[in-house]
Protein backbone atom coordinates (compact mmCIF):
# COMPACT_ATOMS: atom_id res chain seq x y z
CA UNK A 1 0.00 0.00 0.00
CA UNK A 2 1.61 3.25 -1.08
CA UNK A 3 1.28 6.46 0.87
CA UNK A 4 -1.59 8.61 -0.43
CA UNK A 5 -0.59 11.94 -1.96
CA UNK A 6 -3.13 13.59 0.30
CA UNK A 7 -5.21 12.52 3.26
CA UNK A 8 -7.76 14.53 5.19
CA UNK A 9 -8.64 13.01 8.55
CA UNK A 10 -11.71 14.34 10.34
CA UNK A 11 -11.09 17.83 9.03
CA UNK A 12 -13.39 20.56 10.32
CA UNK A 13 -13.44 24.29 9.83
CA UNK A 14 -15.36 26.69 11.98
CA UNK A 15 -15.44 30.45 11.70
CA UNK A 16 -16.19 32.54 14.79
CA UNK A 17 -16.99 31.31 18.26
CA UNK A 18 -20.00 30.46 20.38
CA UNK A 19 -23.47 31.00 19.02
CA UNK A 20 -22.22 33.19 16.20
CA UNK A 21 -19.92 30.46 14.86
CA UNK A 22 -20.37 29.09 11.38
CA UNK A 23 -19.34 25.55 10.51
CA UNK A 24 -17.86 25.51 7.01
CA UNK A 25 -16.63 21.91 7.08
CA UNK A 26 -17.19 19.04 9.42
CA UNK A 27 -15.83 15.47 9.68
CA UNK A 28 -14.15 15.42 6.28
CA UNK A 29 -12.25 12.21 5.48
CA UNK A 30 -10.74 12.11 2.03
CA UNK A 31 -7.81 10.41 0.35
CA UNK A 32 -6.16 11.10 -2.99
CA UNK A 33 -3.79 8.49 -4.39
CA UNK A 34 -1.33 8.57 -7.25
CA UNK A 35 -3.15 8.42 -10.57
CA UNK A 36 -6.39 9.53 -9.02
CA UNK A 37 -8.52 12.59 -9.63
CA UNK A 38 -11.26 13.23 -7.09
CA UNK A 39 -14.01 15.67 -8.00
CA UNK A 40 -15.77 17.61 -5.27
CA UNK A 41 -19.24 18.82 -6.11
CA UNK A 42 -21.84 20.71 -4.16
CA UNK A 43 -23.96 23.83 -4.19
CA UNK A 44 -22.48 27.28 -3.62
CA UNK A 45 -21.49 27.67 0.00
CA UNK A 46 -21.26 23.92 0.60
CA UNK A 47 -17.59 24.23 1.57
CA UNK A 48 -15.90 23.10 -1.66
CA UNK A 49 -13.36 25.90 -1.92
CA UNK A 50 -12.63 25.86 1.82
CA UNK A 51 -11.82 22.17 1.51
CA UNK A 52 -9.36 22.94 -1.27
CA UNK A 53 -7.55 25.71 0.60
CA UNK A 54 -7.22 23.44 3.64
CA UNK A 55 -5.91 20.58 1.48
CA UNK A 56 -3.33 22.98 0.06
CA UNK A 57 -2.18 24.25 3.45
CA UNK A 58 -3.43 27.78 2.78
CA UNK A 59 -5.93 27.54 5.63
CA UNK A 60 -5.41 25.71 8.92
CA UNK A 61 -8.43 23.60 9.90
CA UNK A 62 -9.93 24.02 13.36
CA UNK A 63 -9.90 20.24 13.81
CA UNK A 64 -8.52 17.17 12.07
CA UNK A 65 -5.32 16.46 10.19
CA UNK A 66 -4.07 17.21 6.71
CA UNK A 67 -1.41 14.76 5.59
CA UNK A 68 0.47 15.59 2.39
CA UNK A 69 2.65 12.76 1.11
CA UNK A 70 2.96 11.35 4.62
CA UNK A 71 3.77 14.68 6.32
CA UNK A 72 1.31 16.01 8.90
CA UNK A 73 0.92 19.72 8.19
CA UNK A 74 0.12 20.31 11.88
CA UNK A 75 3.72 19.36 12.71
CA UNK A 76 5.23 22.00 10.42
CA UNK A 77 5.89 25.68 11.09
CA UNK A 78 4.45 28.16 8.58
CA UNK A 79 7.74 28.26 6.69
CA UNK A 80 7.75 24.47 6.44
CA UNK A 81 4.21 24.44 5.07
CA UNK A 82 5.15 27.04 2.46
CA UNK A 83 8.13 24.93 1.41
CA UNK A 84 6.02 21.78 1.23
CA UNK A 85 3.50 23.65 -0.91
CA UNK A 86 6.20 24.78 -3.33
CA UNK A 87 7.62 21.28 -3.67
CA UNK A 88 4.56 19.11 -3.54
CA UNK A 89 1.44 20.74 -4.84
CA UNK A 90 0.12 23.23 -7.32
CA UNK A 91 -3.11 25.18 -7.55
CA UNK A 92 -5.07 25.73 -10.74
CA UNK A 93 -7.65 28.49 -10.51
CA UNK A 94 -10.51 29.60 -12.71
CA UNK A 95 -8.73 32.84 -13.62
CA UNK A 96 -5.37 31.13 -14.39
CA UNK A 97 -3.35 33.34 -11.98
CA UNK A 98 -0.31 33.68 -14.22
CA UNK A 99 2.13 36.52 -13.66
CA UNK A 100 1.61 38.81 -16.70
CA UNK A 101 5.19 40.10 -16.80
CA UNK A 102 6.67 36.59 -16.97
CA UNK A 103 6.74 34.28 -20.00
CA UNK A 104 4.92 30.95 -19.99
CA UNK A 105 8.19 29.19 -19.11
CA UNK A 106 9.04 31.67 -16.34
CA UNK A 107 5.58 31.24 -14.87
CA UNK A 108 6.01 27.48 -14.84
CA UNK A 109 9.48 27.57 -13.27
CA UNK A 110 8.60 30.22 -10.68
CA UNK A 111 7.85 27.76 -7.84
CA UNK A 112 11.12 25.92 -8.54
CA UNK A 113 13.17 29.11 -8.52
CA UNK A 114 11.50 30.22 -5.30
CA UNK A 115 12.63 26.88 -3.94
CA UNK A 116 16.24 27.60 -4.91
CA UNK A 117 16.53 25.62 -8.14
CA UNK A 118 19.23 26.88 -10.44
CA UNK A 119 18.37 28.39 -13.84
CA UNK A 120 19.28 25.58 -16.22
CA UNK A 121 17.78 22.82 -14.12
CA UNK A 122 14.58 24.81 -13.52
CA UNK A 123 14.24 25.70 -17.20
CA UNK A 124 14.71 22.09 -18.23
CA UNK A 125 11.97 20.97 -15.81
CA UNK A 126 9.78 23.85 -17.05
CA UNK A 127 10.16 22.75 -20.68
CA UNK A 128 9.28 19.18 -19.67
CA UNK A 129 6.10 20.39 -17.96
CA UNK A 130 5.14 22.58 -20.92
CA UNK A 131 5.80 19.73 -23.33
CA UNK A 132 3.43 17.55 -21.30
CA UNK A 133 0.61 20.02 -21.95
CA UNK A 134 1.67 20.36 -25.61
CA UNK A 135 2.64 23.99 -25.24
CA UNK A 136 6.43 24.02 -25.26
CA UNK A 137 6.48 25.90 -28.56
CA UNK A 138 4.89 28.84 -26.74
CA UNK A 139 7.41 28.80 -23.88
CA UNK A 140 8.55 32.37 -24.59
CA UNK A 141 5.05 33.83 -25.00
CA UNK A 142 3.59 36.14 -22.37
CA UNK A 143 0.16 35.31 -20.89
CA UNK A 144 -1.48 38.14 -22.83
CA UNK A 145 -0.43 36.49 -26.09
CA UNK A 146 -1.97 33.15 -25.12
CA UNK A 147 -5.61 32.09 -25.40
CA UNK A 148 -7.57 31.27 -22.24
CA UNK A 149 -7.17 27.55 -22.83
CA UNK A 150 -3.42 27.93 -23.38
CA UNK A 151 -3.05 29.99 -20.21
CA UNK A 152 -4.83 27.31 -18.23
CA UNK A 153 -2.53 24.66 -19.71
CA UNK A 154 0.43 26.76 -18.54
CA UNK A 155 -1.18 26.81 -15.07
CA UNK A 156 -1.46 23.01 -15.17
CA UNK A 157 2.19 22.75 -16.21
CA UNK A 158 3.12 25.00 -13.28
CA UNK A 159 1.06 22.81 -10.94
CA UNK A 160 3.05 19.70 -11.85
CA UNK A 161 6.49 21.15 -12.60
CA UNK A 162 9.51 19.41 -11.10
CA UNK A 163 8.64 17.17 -8.18
CA UNK A 164 5.08 18.49 -7.72
CA UNK A 165 2.49 15.74 -7.93
CA UNK A 166 -0.64 17.05 -6.26
CA UNK A 167 -2.95 19.27 -8.30
CA UNK A 168 -5.65 21.26 -6.54
CA UNK A 169 -7.98 22.73 -9.12
CA UNK A 170 -10.80 25.17 -8.38
CA UNK A 171 -13.23 25.43 -11.31
CA UNK A 172 -10.32 25.33 -13.78
CA UNK A 173 -12.62 25.45 -16.81
CA UNK A 174 -15.00 28.08 -15.46
CA UNK A 175 -13.70 30.83 -17.74
CA UNK A 176 -13.39 28.69 -20.87
CA UNK A 177 -15.80 27.76 -23.65
CA UNK A 178 -17.07 24.20 -23.81
CA UNK A 179 -14.57 22.78 -26.33
CA UNK A 180 -11.55 24.50 -24.77
CA UNK A 181 -12.71 23.40 -21.33
CA UNK A 182 -12.76 19.83 -22.56
CA UNK A 183 -9.21 20.15 -23.91
CA UNK A 184 -8.00 21.48 -20.55
CA UNK A 185 -9.73 18.63 -18.73
CA UNK A 186 -8.06 16.16 -21.09
CA UNK A 187 -4.64 17.66 -20.30
CA UNK A 188 -5.37 17.57 -16.58
CA UNK A 189 -6.41 13.93 -16.89
CA UNK A 190 -3.19 13.09 -18.78
CA UNK A 191 -1.07 14.66 -16.01
CA UNK A 192 -2.94 12.65 -13.40
CA UNK A 193 -2.52 9.42 -15.39
CA UNK A 194 1.19 10.16 -15.74
CA UNK A 195 1.66 9.85 -11.98
CA UNK A 196 0.08 12.87 -10.32
CA UNK A 197 -3.09 13.08 -8.24
CA UNK A 198 -5.59 15.80 -7.63
CA UNK A 199 -8.76 17.33 -6.37
CA UNK A 200 -11.07 19.06 -8.79
CA UNK A 201 -13.67 21.39 -7.34
CA UNK A 202 -16.43 21.98 -9.84
CA UNK A 203 -20.14 22.49 -10.18
CA UNK A 204 -20.05 21.24 -13.76
CA UNK A 205 -21.02 17.56 -14.09
CA UNK A 206 -19.31 17.23 -17.48
CA UNK A 207 -16.00 18.16 -15.93
CA UNK A 208 -16.53 16.11 -12.77
CA UNK A 209 -17.01 13.18 -15.14
CA UNK A 210 -13.26 13.22 -15.88
CA UNK A 211 -12.58 12.21 -12.27
CA UNK A 212 -12.16 8.72 -10.86
CA UNK A 213 -14.36 9.50 -7.90
CA UNK A 214 -16.89 12.19 -7.17
CA UNK A 215 -17.78 13.30 -3.66
CA UNK A 216 -20.68 15.56 -2.81
CA UNK A 217 -20.53 18.23 -0.16
CA UNK A 218 -23.65 19.52 1.50
CA UNK A 219 -23.50 22.01 4.36
CA UNK A 220 -19.84 21.21 4.95
CA UNK A 221 -20.21 17.44 5.08
CA UNK A 222 -19.49 14.74 2.54
CA UNK A 223 -22.90 13.27 1.90
CA UNK A 224 -22.14 10.79 -0.79
CA UNK A 225 -19.57 9.61 -3.24
CA UNK A 226 -19.19 7.51 -6.34
CA UNK A 227 -16.81 4.59 -6.20
CA UNK A 228 -13.87 4.10 -8.44
CA UNK A 229 -14.98 1.46 -10.87
CA UNK A 230 -14.30 0.04 -14.28
CA UNK A 231 -16.78 1.04 -16.93
CA UNK A 232 -18.62 -2.02 -18.20
CA UNK A 233 -20.73 -0.62 -20.91
CA UNK A 234 -19.98 2.59 -22.60
CA UNK A 235 -22.91 3.77 -24.63
CA UNK A 236 -26.53 3.55 -23.69
CA UNK A 237 -28.24 0.91 -25.77
CA UNK A 238 -25.09 -0.76 -27.03
CA UNK A 239 -22.57 0.69 -29.37
CA UNK A 240 -19.01 -0.06 -30.21
CA UNK A 241 -16.46 -0.74 -27.56
CA UNK A 242 -13.36 1.35 -27.66
CA UNK B 1 -38.39 9.24 -38.33
CA UNK B 2 -34.64 9.57 -38.42
CA UNK B 3 -33.86 5.93 -39.38
CA UNK B 4 -36.00 6.18 -42.52
CA UNK B 5 -34.50 9.56 -43.39
CA UNK B 6 -30.97 8.41 -42.60
CA UNK B 7 -31.26 5.36 -44.84
CA UNK B 8 -32.61 7.55 -47.61
CA UNK B 9 -29.73 10.00 -47.13
CA UNK B 10 -27.22 7.15 -47.40
CA UNK B 11 -28.90 5.97 -50.61
CA UNK B 12 -28.39 9.51 -51.93
CA UNK B 13 -24.70 8.59 -52.17
CA UNK B 14 -25.45 5.63 -54.46
CA UNK B 15 -27.54 2.46 -54.80
CA UNK B 16 -27.29 -0.12 -52.00
CA UNK B 17 -28.78 -3.50 -51.19
CA UNK B 18 -30.29 -4.27 -47.77
CA UNK B 19 -27.33 -5.73 -45.88
CA UNK B 20 -25.03 -3.11 -47.34
CA UNK B 21 -27.37 -0.34 -46.21
CA UNK B 22 -27.43 -1.74 -42.69
CA UNK B 23 -23.61 -1.83 -42.61
CA UNK B 24 -23.42 1.76 -43.88
CA UNK B 25 -25.87 2.91 -41.19
CA UNK B 26 -23.80 1.12 -38.49
CA UNK B 27 -20.60 2.79 -39.71
CA UNK B 28 -22.19 6.18 -39.28
CA UNK B 29 -23.74 5.56 -35.88
CA UNK B 30 -21.07 3.40 -34.24
CA UNK B 31 -23.59 0.57 -33.89
CA UNK B 32 -25.45 2.61 -31.30
CA UNK B 33 -28.80 1.87 -32.89
CA UNK B 34 -28.52 -1.61 -34.37
CA UNK B 35 -31.12 -2.31 -37.03
CA UNK B 36 -32.13 -5.76 -38.15
CA UNK B 37 -32.34 -6.57 -41.82
CA UNK B 38 -36.10 -7.01 -41.55
CA UNK B 39 -36.41 -3.36 -40.47
CA UNK B 40 -34.20 -2.30 -43.35
CA UNK B 41 -36.24 -4.12 -45.99
CA UNK B 42 -39.52 -2.96 -44.45
CA UNK B 43 -38.27 0.63 -44.60
CA UNK B 44 -37.08 0.16 -48.18
CA UNK B 45 -40.51 -1.19 -49.19
CA UNK B 46 -42.20 1.86 -47.67
CA UNK B 47 -39.76 4.21 -49.33
CA UNK B 48 -40.49 2.45 -52.63
CA UNK B 49 -44.24 2.70 -52.02
CA UNK B 50 -43.82 6.43 -51.41
CA UNK B 51 -41.86 6.85 -54.63
CA UNK B 52 -38.64 7.88 -52.89
CA UNK B 53 -36.58 4.88 -54.00
CA UNK B 54 -36.82 2.46 -56.89
CA UNK B 55 -35.92 -1.21 -56.74
CA UNK B 56 -33.45 -2.06 -59.48
CA UNK B 57 -32.41 -5.34 -61.00
CA UNK B 58 -30.84 -8.03 -58.83
CA UNK B 59 -27.21 -8.90 -59.41
CA UNK B 60 -25.83 -12.40 -59.97
CA UNK B 61 -25.82 -13.08 -56.22
CA UNK B 62 -29.50 -12.16 -56.11
CA UNK B 63 -28.93 -8.86 -54.28
CA UNK B 64 -31.55 -6.27 -55.12
CA UNK B 65 -30.16 -2.74 -55.30
CA UNK B 66 -32.32 0.22 -54.33
CA UNK B 67 -31.76 3.56 -56.00
CA UNK B 68 -32.96 6.96 -54.83
CA UNK B 69 -35.46 8.82 -57.05
CA UNK B 70 -35.62 12.56 -57.71
CA UNK B 71 -38.41 12.81 -55.14
CA UNK B 72 -36.20 10.92 -52.70
CA UNK B 73 -33.32 13.31 -53.34
CA UNK B 74 -35.64 16.23 -52.62
CA UNK B 75 -36.84 14.53 -49.43
CA UNK B 76 -33.21 14.25 -48.24
CA UNK B 77 -32.57 17.95 -48.92
CA UNK B 78 -35.74 18.87 -47.10
CA UNK B 79 -34.78 16.68 -44.09
CA UNK B 80 -31.34 18.25 -43.82
CA UNK B 81 -32.67 21.79 -44.01
CA UNK B 82 -35.46 21.38 -41.44
CA UNK B 83 -35.23 21.00 -37.66
CA UNK B 84 -36.01 17.68 -36.02
CA UNK B 85 -39.39 17.93 -34.36
CA UNK B 86 -39.43 16.87 -30.76
CA UNK B 87 -42.41 14.81 -29.68
CA UNK B 88 -44.77 16.98 -27.70
CA UNK B 89 -45.15 15.94 -24.05
CA UNK B 90 -42.98 12.88 -24.46
CA UNK B 91 -43.22 10.81 -21.30
CA UNK B 92 -40.19 11.26 -19.16
CA UNK B 93 -39.97 8.36 -16.75
CA UNK B 94 -37.72 10.20 -14.32
CA UNK B 95 -39.83 13.35 -14.24
CA UNK B 96 -42.96 11.29 -13.55
CA UNK B 97 -41.14 9.34 -10.84
CA UNK B 98 -40.05 12.52 -9.04
CA UNK B 99 -43.47 14.13 -9.41
CA UNK B 100 -45.23 11.11 -7.91
CA UNK B 101 -42.56 10.61 -5.23
CA UNK B 102 -43.06 14.23 -4.15
CA UNK B 103 -46.67 13.41 -3.21
CA UNK B 104 -45.99 10.20 -1.23
CA UNK B 105 -45.75 9.99 2.56
CA UNK B 106 -42.49 8.78 4.07
CA UNK B 107 -40.39 9.39 0.97
CA UNK B 108 -37.23 11.49 1.19
CA UNK B 109 -37.30 13.13 -2.21
CA UNK B 110 -33.72 14.37 -1.72
CA UNK B 111 -32.62 10.71 -1.48
CA UNK B 112 -34.51 9.79 -4.64
CA UNK B 113 -32.75 12.68 -6.39
CA UNK B 114 -29.35 11.66 -5.05
CA UNK B 115 -29.72 8.03 -6.17
CA UNK B 116 -30.47 9.25 -9.67
CA UNK B 117 -27.66 11.80 -9.57
CA UNK B 118 -25.13 9.15 -8.66
CA UNK B 119 -26.28 6.83 -11.45
CA UNK B 120 -26.33 9.59 -14.06
CA UNK B 121 -22.89 10.82 -13.00
CA UNK B 122 -21.53 7.28 -13.32
CA UNK B 123 -22.99 7.13 -16.82
CA UNK B 124 -21.53 10.53 -17.63
CA UNK B 125 -18.12 9.36 -16.45
CA UNK B 126 -18.29 6.25 -18.62
CA UNK B 127 -19.28 8.33 -21.63
CA UNK B 128 -16.38 10.70 -20.92
CA UNK B 129 -13.93 7.80 -20.84
CA UNK B 130 -15.34 6.53 -24.11
CA UNK B 131 -14.76 9.92 -25.65
CA UNK B 132 -11.31 10.25 -24.13
CA UNK B 133 -10.27 6.90 -25.59
CA UNK B 134 -10.76 8.28 -29.10
CA UNK B 135 -9.10 11.62 -28.34
CA UNK B 136 -9.10 13.37 -31.70
CA UNK B 137 -11.12 11.84 -34.54
CA UNK B 138 -9.03 10.43 -37.37
CA UNK B 139 -11.85 9.40 -39.70
CA UNK B 140 -15.42 10.37 -40.59
CA UNK B 141 -16.58 7.30 -38.63
CA UNK B 142 -14.78 8.58 -35.49
CA UNK B 143 -16.31 12.00 -35.94
CA UNK B 144 -19.83 10.59 -36.34
CA UNK B 145 -19.35 8.42 -33.26
CA UNK B 146 -18.00 11.29 -31.16
CA UNK B 147 -20.99 13.41 -32.13
CA UNK B 148 -23.27 10.67 -30.82
CA UNK B 149 -21.29 10.33 -27.58
CA UNK B 150 -21.36 14.12 -27.14
CA UNK B 151 -25.14 14.07 -27.55
CA UNK B 152 -25.47 11.53 -24.75
CA UNK B 153 -23.02 13.48 -22.59
CA UNK B 154 -25.04 16.65 -22.93
CA UNK B 155 -28.28 14.76 -22.24
CA UNK B 156 -26.81 13.37 -19.02
CA UNK B 157 -25.44 16.82 -18.16
CA UNK B 158 -28.88 18.34 -18.71
CA UNK B 159 -30.46 15.74 -16.46
CA UNK B 160 -27.94 16.45 -13.69
CA UNK B 161 -28.58 20.19 -13.90
CA UNK B 162 -32.29 19.55 -13.75
CA UNK B 163 -31.77 17.35 -10.66
CA UNK B 164 -29.83 20.21 -9.00
CA UNK B 165 -32.68 22.52 -9.85
CA UNK B 166 -35.26 20.03 -8.52
CA UNK B 167 -33.31 19.79 -5.28
CA UNK B 168 -33.34 23.56 -4.92
CA UNK B 169 -37.05 23.70 -5.66
CA UNK B 170 -37.68 20.99 -3.09
CA UNK B 171 -35.67 22.86 -0.43
CA UNK B 172 -37.68 26.03 -1.05
CA UNK B 173 -40.97 24.10 -0.94
CA UNK B 174 -39.99 22.44 2.33
CA UNK B 175 -39.05 25.83 3.80
CA UNK B 176 -42.37 27.26 2.67
CA UNK B 177 -44.22 24.31 4.21
CA UNK B 178 -45.86 23.24 0.97
CA UNK B 179 -43.97 19.97 0.49
CA UNK B 180 -45.61 16.86 1.88
CA UNK B 181 -47.82 13.91 1.07
CA UNK B 182 -50.88 14.34 -1.10
CA UNK B 183 -53.62 12.26 0.57
CA UNK B 184 -55.94 10.16 -1.58
CA UNK B 185 -58.97 12.10 -2.69
CA UNK B 186 -62.13 10.90 -0.97
CA UNK B 187 -64.29 12.08 -3.85
CA UNK B 188 -64.85 9.33 -6.39
CA UNK B 189 -63.48 10.53 -9.72
CA UNK B 190 -65.93 10.71 -12.61
CA UNK B 191 -65.57 8.19 -15.37
CA UNK B 192 -64.18 9.13 -18.70
CA UNK B 193 -61.35 11.38 -19.73
CA UNK B 194 -60.16 14.21 -17.51
CA UNK B 195 -61.78 17.49 -18.49
CA UNK B 196 -58.55 19.10 -19.53
CA UNK B 197 -55.23 17.56 -20.40
CA UNK B 198 -52.10 19.34 -19.27
CA UNK B 199 -50.40 20.95 -22.21
CA UNK B 200 -46.62 21.13 -22.35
Amino acid sequence: MTTPLLRLDGVAMQYGKGEASVTALSGIDLEVNVGELVAVMGASGSGKSTLLTIAGGLTTPTAGEVVVGGTYLSTLPAKGIAQLRRRTLGFVFQDFNLVPSLTALENVTLPLELDGWRGVKARSAGHDALRAVELDERADAYPDDLSGGQQQRVAIARAVVGPRRLILADEPTGALDSTTGELVMRMLRRRIDAGAGGILVTHDPRHAAWADRIVFLRDGRITDGTRRETPEQLLVGGGRHV
Amino acid sequence: MSVRQSLLAILDQGPCYGYQLRAEFDRRTGGTWPLNVGQIYQTLERLERDGLVAKGESDREGRAYYEITDAGHEAVSSWLSSPVERQAAARDELAIKLAVAATLPGVELADVIQVQRRATLALLRDLTRTKDAIDEPTSPEDLAYLLLVDAQIFQADGELRWLDHAEGRLARAVAAGVAGPLPLNTEVPKRGRPAKAVQP
